[in-house]
């Protein structure tokens, strides 16, 4: 058996969350350009559109993120689409991130006041040059500090990448006990590092949220 | 010549009857005030003028063209309308200059330098032009409303439809924003005011409109109207408001 | 090809595993909120230490992954001499996820009652245990329902990891039965489903018993 001294612990620890963040950051970017898409399908006002993006957001919100990634992992492999464990996971985590995003943000559009569409209308602009110089730019300002606050879950999320064995921190963290047998201090190091990766985040979401109560 | 027309005009909300019939021509240069109860279709009646609501039967026109809520048809009537809100509806992300700017530069194209003169010399006219750079939320109630109507100035409209928009507010406000609209009515800009300011529409109107559930009930000149109201209703209503 | 006919001769096995989650999930759903009032109470109103003391809690609990919490519990605490069956440590986690952001809810919703209503209650004579529980505690949860019980179903799905320490949900059973039928896509398919309609089950029981909580609202 190999020993691992505190040092060994902790460098395979942090290289791992290099691939966390990574992980984090594809999913992001993935699930933000979908949930862009789904916003604007939702805002055409076309009600088979507006129907399609209800489903969307049923389905991965109303299923186990677990669930999605085995799917997505083993389910496609089955159907003769070979996915390796890092695809499935962006995969399921794109489609989690932006049902939950493009809920958020209909309801940040939703809180502008109606007057507002209703000026853009009197004032003889289009649609889209109502979303364009009123709606988004109000939306986005309102919309900044719960989406910073939602990586967060999108970060925590990727630990579930681990189960269909994609290595990332949680994963390095069971393999590490494994070899060890020191459950308590390996995953309080985990835990402490998810903290310190998602904490600064919430706070920052919570000064963005404050900031922009008091400025409106 | 007739600028605006209704013909027979009835809107519901489902079950709910809001206008029933309402004929009304309105000629250029006239200063419409329509009062009455809440409740008696008038805000309803002047957003039907400018699309925002759907009328399902009769016929309304604006300077010869019809009013749909298709979304082309408004934005072609927003050239000819003007409409200001009780709640003013400027855009909080917006100086008050880029406010008035906006609809020119991006619906008429006027290049930025030609929309800036106009901008200013409607932000003039309200006597604001001193706030150009500055946000609405730094701006009083009063002054967040004469940006409004230099805004609805500023596309040049034909007519200018005001929905009860001194009842936001504070009272003390009122009277700037009215000295505004006299000043219009005076340069013979066209006015179809729902308000419940009575003085204003017997000093400055042209004519009085009387709704009362959802029917045009009384309408005459301003002065032989509000002193010597013929139906009960009216009487009823001036009895309320003084 | 998708084949289904086959997974009906485990659909005991499946009905088991929906057994467990439901059970855990109504267990941790009482458990969870319960620990989230007392929580949100102690936030809001208690002393400086014991306001910081939730805080820290709240926070570890919210800023890292449930799946981290629940091995921390199941293997982790028994190497401090802590021993806990699967069951036992899926509960605690799942009450102690919930409890955190049941805190942070509640909390936003007695932070919304209006400080006349707790000095009429004052001015009434109630003690401040009565004036929790008869003036501020109904219309502050009436205000956070929706918040607080997509956040128990959030939990639920959640739950789907517990089978990871072996705990024989509804996870674990499409797992047993993809392994014994090699037809994987269609055992988490239909595990997905129900799922799915076990959430859909939930917003509707939550729907109605929130009619009945709040029924003064509609009752005249």
């Amino acid at each position: 058996m190999i020993e691992f001294s505190n040092y060994d612990i902790l460098r395979n620890l942090l290289f791992a969350t290099q691939w966390t963040i990574l992980l984090s950051l594809a999913a992001f970017i993935g699930g933000t350009t979908v949930a862009l898409t789904l916003t604007a399908m939702r805002l055409t006002r076309n009600p088979a559109m507006q129907r399609i993006v209800k489903i969307y957001v049923e389905l991965f919100q109303g299923t186990p993120l677990l669930m999605q990634m085995f799917l997505c992992f083993f389910g496609l492999s089955m159907l003769g689409y070979e996915i390796s464990a890092w695809g499935a996971a962006i995969l399921s985590l794109t489609f989690f991130t932006s049902a939950f995003l493009v809920e958020i943000w209909r309801g940040c559009i939703d809180t502008l006041p109606k007057g507002q569409w209703e000026a853009s209308r009197c004032l003889g602009l289009s649609f889209l040059q109502t979303l364009r110089f009123i709606i988004l730019p109000q939306a986005i300002r309102v919309a900044t500090a719960p989406t910073v606050g939602f990586s967060v879950q999108v970060i925590k999320g990727t630990a579930l990448a681990s189960v269909i064995g994609f290595v990332e921190l949680t994963k390095v963290g069971t393999m590490l006990n494994n070899a060890t047998f020191e459950p308590f201090k390996i995953f309080t190091l985990v835990a402490l590092i998810y903290f310190m990766l998602c904490y600064p985040l919430s706070l920052y979401s919570k000064h963005l949220e404050k900031k922009f109560n008091v400025s409106r | 010549m007739s600028l605006v027309n209704l013909h027979q005009v009835h809107k519901y909300y489902g079950d709910h009857h809001v206008l029933k019939g309402i004929d009304l021509v309105i000629k250029a240069g006239e200063v419409v005030s329509i009062i009455g109860k809440s409740g008696s279709g008038k805000s309803t009646l002047l957003r039907c003028i400018n699309g925002l609501e759907q009328y399902q039967e009769g016929g309304i026109t604006v300077d010869g063209k019809e009013v749909t809520t298709e979304d082309i048809q408004v934005r072609r009537l927003a050239l000819s309308v003007g409409m200001i809100f009780q709640n003013f509806n400027l855009f909080p992300h917006m100086t008050v200059g880029e406010n008035v700017m906006l609809a020119p530069t991006i619906v008429l194209k006027k290049s930025k330098a030609e929309a800036e003169a106009t901008a200013r010399a409607m932000l003039e006219k309200v006597g604001l032009a001193e706030k150009f750079d500055s946000y609405p939320e730094k701006l009083s109630g009063g002054q967040q409303q004469r940006v409004a109507i230099a805004r609805a100035l500023a596309m040049s409209p034909k007519v200018l439809l005001c929905d009860e928009i001194t009842s936001a507010l504070d009272p003390e406000l009122v009277g700037e924003v009215l000295k505004v609209l006299e000043q219009l009515a005076k340069e013979g800009i066209t006015l179809v005011l729902v308000t419940h300011e009575m003085n204003f529409a017997r000093d400055v109107g042209s004519r009085v409109v009387f709704m009362h559930q959802g029917k045009v009930w009384e309408q005459g000149d301003p002065k032989t109207v509000l002193s010597n109201p013929q139906t009960d209703e009216l009487k009823q209503f001036m009895g309320a408001v003084l | 090809m998708l084949y289904f006919s086959d997974l009906l001769q485990y659909s005991d096995v499946f009905f088991s595993g929906l057994k467990t989650t439901v059970e855990l999930t109504v267990l941790t759903t009482i458990l969870g909120v319960a620990l989230g009032t007392v929580c949100a109470t102690v936030r809001q109103y208690g002393n400086r230490a014991s306001q910081h003391v939730v805080s820290v809690y709240v926070e570890l609990i919210r800023n890292t992954p449930f799946i981290v919490q629940l091995f921390f519990i199941f293997f982790g605490l028994p190497a401090i001499g802590m021993m806990l069956s699967p069951w036992q440590a899926s509960m605690i986690a799942l009450t102690i996820n919930l409890g955190a952001y049941s805190t942070e809810i509640i909390r936003a919703g007695l932070a919304s009652i209006s400080k006349g209503q707790v000095e009429a209650a004052k001015v009434l004579g109630l003690n401040f245990r009565q004036t929790l529980t008869r003036v501020i505690f109904i219309p502050a949860f009436e205000k956070i329902y929706p918040a607080l019980t997509s956040q128990c179903i959030i939990v639920m799905l959640g739950s789907a990891v517990i089978s990871q320490i072996s705990v024989q949900d509804l996870t674990y059973a499409a797992n047993l039965v993809q392994s014994r039928n090699f037809r994987a896509f269609e055992s988490y398919l239909v595990t997905a489903l129900l799922y799915l309609g076990l959430s859909i089950l939930l917003r509707f029981a939550f729907n109605a018993l929130g009619k009945r909580l709040f029924a003064y609202r509609t009752s005249n």
